[in-house]
């Protein structure tokens, strides 16, 4: 078996590991109830469905003979960014009240998000 | 089952799964019930049009794929938080 066989097998299998990871975070995104149970769902599409669909892309690039190791780029980017934006939006959700408010804390007063400056005018 | 006829498979198997990930997406995007649903299913189409971006440049072979999704993961990162701010804050640059 030589090498370019192998390697357009292990970019098919790859390739299929990317989509049963796609597969299941958007019905998870679509089924689950609570709008915190939610978030945590789309995540798999974010890390390991894209990872194993860019590593495929990358080991075809590799058995083309033309390799490049761009897509690390895109791999280490949405790494760094998805807790950000999922961040964001569990923020969205405490404000708004569609999630149960989480305990106080024992130390400070108030959890930082929840906190209102006294300076600042109240905006609506 | 030859390689490559395995690999225009699993190439097709990828493309539909993408494509049901969007509708599916689009649908919770609509039903939504909170704002942080819609924002949600936004983020997740973003990654699924990149997927599909990647899966299209294997499957033609082509290397200029690479920074069309580097840009869409960029615009929809940005996006995201663009549209997250809003809702906290009221503004996005303040």
């Amino acid at each position: 078996m030589s090498g370019e066989i192998i390697g357009t097998y292990a970019t098919a299998i790859f390739l299929l590991i990317g989509a049963g990871f796609v597969a299941v975070g958007v019905i998870g995104l679509l089924k689950f109830n609570d709008p915190m149970t939610r978030l945590h769902a789309p995540t798999k599409v974010g890390t390991v469905g894209i990872g194993a669909l860019l590593l495929a892309s990358i080991i075809h690039s590799y058995t083309l003979g033309e390799t490049s190791y761009h897509e690390l780029l895109i791999m280490a980017f949405l790494f760094v960014t998805a807790p950000i934006s999922a961040n964001f939006i569990a923020k969205v959700n405490i404000h708004l009240g569609t999630c149960e408010t989480p305990p106080k804390p024992e130390i400070d007063d108030n959890w930082a998000t929840l906190e209102t400056p006294d300076e600042e005018p109240v905006k609506n | 089952m030859t390689a490559p006829d395995f690999l225009s498979l699993s190439l097709t198997i990828v493309f539909v799964s993408l494509v049901i990930g969007q509708i599916l997406s689009m649908v919770r995007l609509v039903l939504g019930p909170t704002s942080g649903d819609r924002i949600l299913a936004l983020d997740t189409m973003v990654i699924n049009a990149i997927g599909l971006v990647v899966v299209l440049g294997i499957s033609q072979g082509a290397q200029i794929y690479f920074e069309v999704s580097l840009l869409i993961a960029m615009l929809g990162f940005v996006s995201t938080v663009a549209l997250a701010r809003f809702i906290l804050r009221g503004d996005i640059i303040e």
